[in-house]
C-alpha cells in the first residue's frame, strides 16, 4: 500500500473534507500563501481560494474566536496554530467560550472547530516546546485527540472534521516525517516506529474515543501517546528479548477517554506504565493513574508507575531537554520497577 | 470628542418615521425595562436564584440596533444581556423560564441570566467575559460572507471591553477583510466603578476605529432613533460590502453594576440628571409631539407590556424545574 508520511497524511484528510463539504474553513497564520509552517496546509489556497482558506494575522485570540462564531452559524472551521504554545492566547475564546456554549445554551448552539498544531520538545526552549493536552483534558466540553502514526492521523482529523464538538487535535513535531519549509532537514527521531505508514487513499475515519492496541502483550501494559508511543514500542521490542511481553496501548483520545479497552488489558497484565510528554504535575500521567485507580484497582499488582515531563519549563540545552522528556532509558526503567525485575 | 455629551432630555424627533415601527420601539423598550423591573423585585423576594445585571436606561441601544436589522441577522450578547434578547424578538416566557432554572428556558435552564441564547431569534449567545463575544460576532461575520448568505452580524459590548486585546483583534481582521459586521458599544459611562475617563487614554472611544480607517460614529444612546438611523446605515454599508462600522452609544446605567450593588462611586446629581433623560419617556414625548399616539394609546401599550411579563413570570412558575441531572445532556453534542 502506499506510504505517508504523518504530515501528508493529516494534509490528505483535510484536503478530502473539505473537497467534500463545503462548510470546512482554514484559520490561521501563514495557512495561505506559505502553506502552514509545518507544511500541513500546502496548496490549499490554491485549490480552495481566499474565502476558504484565510490567512490571519498575528492574533490567536481573535482567529479562535473568528472560528467560534463561524462554528456556531453553519461552517466547520479548522484552526491551525503555528505551535501549540500559542493557543495560550486564546484561552478564553477555547475554553470560557467553544468549549462552554453548548452546556450554556442548553444543547442550542453546537461549536464543531477543530483546533490544531504541533508541540513537543525538539530544541526550541520553553515556549515552543511544551505539551498542552492536559489543560483541554482538564475543559469538559472538549475533546481531544493525539495522533502517533499516519494511518491514525488520517482517520482522526476526519473524525475530528465531521464533530459537532470543538476538538483539539494535538500532533508531534517529530512525528510529521517532513521537512518544515523554514527548517530545512527533517525532524525526527530514532525511537520512531515505521508503524501505520500504509495509509488508503480513500477518505476513512477513525471514532474518537477508541483506543487502539500497537503491540499485544501479556505481561505488563504501557500507554502512551504521540512520540512517547514510540519510545514505549521500542522498549517493548527490547524487552521482548529478554522474555517480557508489553502491551502498548495508544490511547489516541484523552477526551472521550477508552477506558475499556485500557481496563481490559489491566485485567490480563496486571502490570502498568503510564507515558506522557507534558509535565507529571496535574498531568495526562496524573489523570490516566487516577483513572487506573477508579477501574482497576484490584486489577493491580503494583502500584501503577508513571513516566512524564519533569515539572519544569522546557529548558533550551539539549542534555537539559533530554533530562526532563521521557527517554526510552525512563520507560524501561518504570517497566522494570513495576514488573520488580 | 468629550466624553461630557450634554444629557439630552428633548423628546426623540419621530418626524418621517413609520408609526408601526415606533410604536414597536416603545413597546420593546417597555418589555425591556419591566422584564428587568420585575426579576429585581423577585431577586428581593428571593422567588428567583443566581444573580443578573440590568440594563435599565439603556433599552434605547437594544432596541434602536436590532430594529434596524432584518430578523435572521445574529447579535452577540454580553452578561447584561436582556435588552438585547427582548429587542431580537427571544419570546418572553422562554427567557423568565430560563431565570427561573425551568426545562422550558430558552437554554433549558443550563445558561442562567447571563447566557440567554436562542439560534431560531439570530440570538448566538450572551458571552459573560467581557469582550469575548465580539470576535465570536466577527466570526459570523466572516461565515455570512462565506455562506453568501446576505446576514450582517452584530455585536454589543460595553466601554470597558473595548480595552480587552481582543476588541483590536477583531476590529482589525473584519476591516481587514471588509466583514459584514457592526459593532455597537454601548457606553453606560461606567465598568463597575471605573469611568471611562479613567479606563482609556483616550475616552473618545469612537474614534479607536481610526487605527484600522473603519467608519464609526457616537449617537446618542438615549435616542432610540438616533440609534436606529446609526445602524441601519452600518447595515446597508455592510451588506452591500463595504465593511464593518463601530457605532458608540453613549447612555447610562441606571442601576449598580449587579443585582442589589449600590454604585456608591457616582454623583446622586449625575444618576438623577440621567433618570430624567430616559429613553422611553424621550420616544413617549416625541410621540405625543407629533401626534403619533395619545396619551391613552400610549397608556394601553404600557398596561400590554406588563401584562406581557406578567404572564411570562406565571408562565416560568408554572413550568418544569430543572432535574439535577440534566446537564448530562449537554456537555457535548454526539453525533
Amino acid at each position: 500500500m502506499r506510504q505517508l508520511s504523518q504530515a501528508a497524511a493529516i494534509r490528505e484528510g483535510i484536503v478530502q473534507e473539505m473537497r467534500q463539504d463545503p462548510s470546512v474553513i482554514l484559520l490561521g497564520e501563514d495557512v495561505g500563501k506559505f502553506g502552514g509552517a509545518f507544511h500541513i496546509t500546502h496548496d490549499m489556497l490554491d485549490e480552495f481560494g481566499a474565502e476558504r482558506v484565510w490567512d490571519t494575522p498575528i492574533s490567536e485570540a481573535g482567529f479562535t474566536g473568528l472560528g467560534i462564531g463561524a462554528a456556531l452559524t453553519g461552517l466547520r472551521p479548522i484552526v491551525e496554530y503555528q505551535y501549540l504554545d500559542f493557543i495560550f492566547c486564546a484561552m478564553d475564546q477555547v475554553v470560557n467560550q467553544a468549549a462552554k456554549i453548548r452546556l450554556m445554551s442548553g444543547g442550542r448552539a453546537k461549536a464543531p472547530l477543530v483546533l490544531r498544531g504541533p508541540q513537543g520538545a525538539t530544541g526550541r526552549g520553553a515556549q515552543h516546546s511544551q505539551s498542552v493536552e492536559a489543560w483541554f483534558m482538564h475543559t469538559p466540553g472538549m475533546k481531544v485527540v493525539l495522533p502517533s502514526t499516519p494511518y491514525d492521523a488520517k482517520g482522526l482529523i476526519i473524525s475530528a472534521i465531521r464533530d459537532d464538538n470543538p476538538v483539539l487535535f494535538v500532533e508531534h513535531k517529530l512525528l510529521y516525517g517532513a521537512a518544515s519549509p523554514g527548517g530545512g532537514k527533517a525532524l525526527s527521531d530514532t525511537a520512531i516506529q515505521a508503524i501505520g505508514t500504509d495509509v488508503p487513499e480513500e477518505s476513512y475515519a477513525i471514532p474518537l474515543g477508541t483506543a487502539d492496541i500497537k503491540r499485544q502483550g501479556s505481561d505488563v501494559t504501557i500507554i502512551a501517546t504521540l512520540l512517547m508511543l514510540h519510545r514505549a514500542l521500542s522498549v517493548a521490542e527490547e524487552l521482548a528479548a529478554e522474555g517480557i511481553s508489553a502491551e502498548v496501548i495508544d490511547p489516541r483520545s484523552l477526551a472521550p477517554l477508552d477506558v475499556a479497552t485500557i481496563a481490559a488489558s489491566i485485567a490480563k497484565t496486571n502490570h502498568v506504565v503510564v507515558v506522557s510528554e507534558d509535565v507529571s504535575r496535574a498531568g495526562v500521567s496524573a489523570e490516566l493513574v487516577a483513572t487506573i485507580n477508579d477501574h482497576c484497582f484490584y486489577d493491580l499488582e503494583a502500584p501503577v508507575q508513571r513516566v512524564a515531563a519533569a515539572n519544569t519549563p522546557i529548558p533550551f540545552a539539549p542534555a537539559s531537554e533530554r533530562h526532563v522528556i521521557p527517554q526510552v532509558d525512563d520507560i524501561r526503567a518504570a517497566v522494570r520497577r513495576v514488573l520488580s525485575i | 470628542m468629550s466624553n461630557t455629551m450634554e444629557i439630552r432630555r428633548d423628546p426623540v424627533d419621530c418626524a418621517g418615521h413609520d408609526r408601526a415601527l415606533l410604536l414597536r420601539m416603545f413597546r420593546k423598550m417597555l418589555e425591556a425595562r419591566e422584564f428587568e423591573e420585575q426579576l429585581y423585585y423577585l431577586f428581593l423576594t428571593t422567588a428567583m436564584p443566581g444573580t443578573m445585571h440590568q440594563a435599565v436606561g439603556q433599552e434605547a441601544v437594544a432596541v434602536g440596533v436590532v430594529s434596524a436589522l432584518n430578523p435572521d441577522d445574529t447579535i452577540t450578547s454580553t452578561h447584561r444581556g436582556h435588552a438585547h434578547c427582548v429587542a431580537k424578538d427571544v419570546p418572553l416566557k422562554d427567557m423568565m423560564a430560563e431565570m427561573f432554572a425551568k426545562q422550558e428556558g430558552s437554554c433549558r435552564g443550563m445558561g442562567g441570566s447571563m447566557h440567554l441564547t436562542d439560534f431560531n431569534k439570530g440570538m448566538l449567545g450572551a458571552f459573560a467575559i467581557v469582550g469575548s463575544g465580539i470576535p465570536i460576532a466577527t466570526g459570523a461575520a466572516l461565515s455570512a460572507r462565506v455562506r453568501g448568505s446576505g446576514q450582517v452580524a452584530v455585536s454589543f459590548f460595553g466601554d470597558g471591553a473595548v480595552n480587552e486585546g481582543i476588541f483590536h483583534e477583531a476590529l482589525n481582521m473584519a476591516a481587514l477583510w471588509n466583514l459584514p459586521a457592526i459593532y455597537i458599544i454601548e457606553n453606560n459611562q461606567y465598568a463597575l466603578s471605573m469611568t471611562v475617563a479613567e479606563s482609556s487614554a483616550v475616552p473618545d472611544l469612537a474614534s479607536r476605529a481610526c487605527a484600522y480607517g473603519m467608519p464609526s460614529l457616537r449617537v446618542d444612546g438615549n435616542d432610540v432613533l438616533a440609534v436606529h438611523e446609526a445602524t441601519r446605515e452600518a447595515a446597508k454599508r455592510a451588506r452591500a460590502g463595504e465593511g464593518p462600522t463601530l457605532i458608540e452609544a453613549l447612555t447610562y446605567r441606571i442601576r449598580g453594576h449587579a443585582r442589589f450593588e449600590a454604585a456608591g462611586y457616582r454623583p446622586s446629581e449625575e444618576v438623577e440628571a440621567w433618570k430624567k433623560a430616559d429613553p422611553i419617556e424621550r420616544l413617549a414625548a416625541g410621540l405625543l409631539a407629533r401626534g403619533i399616539a395619545g396619551e391613552d394609546e400610549l397608556n394601553a401599550i404600557r398596561a400590554e407590556a406588563e401584562a406581557a411579563i406578567e404572564d411570562a413570570i406565571e408562565y416560568a412558575q408554572s413550568c418544569t424545574d430543572v432535574q439535577a441531572e440534566d446537564y448530562l445532556s449537554y456537555i457535548t453534542a454526539e453525533n
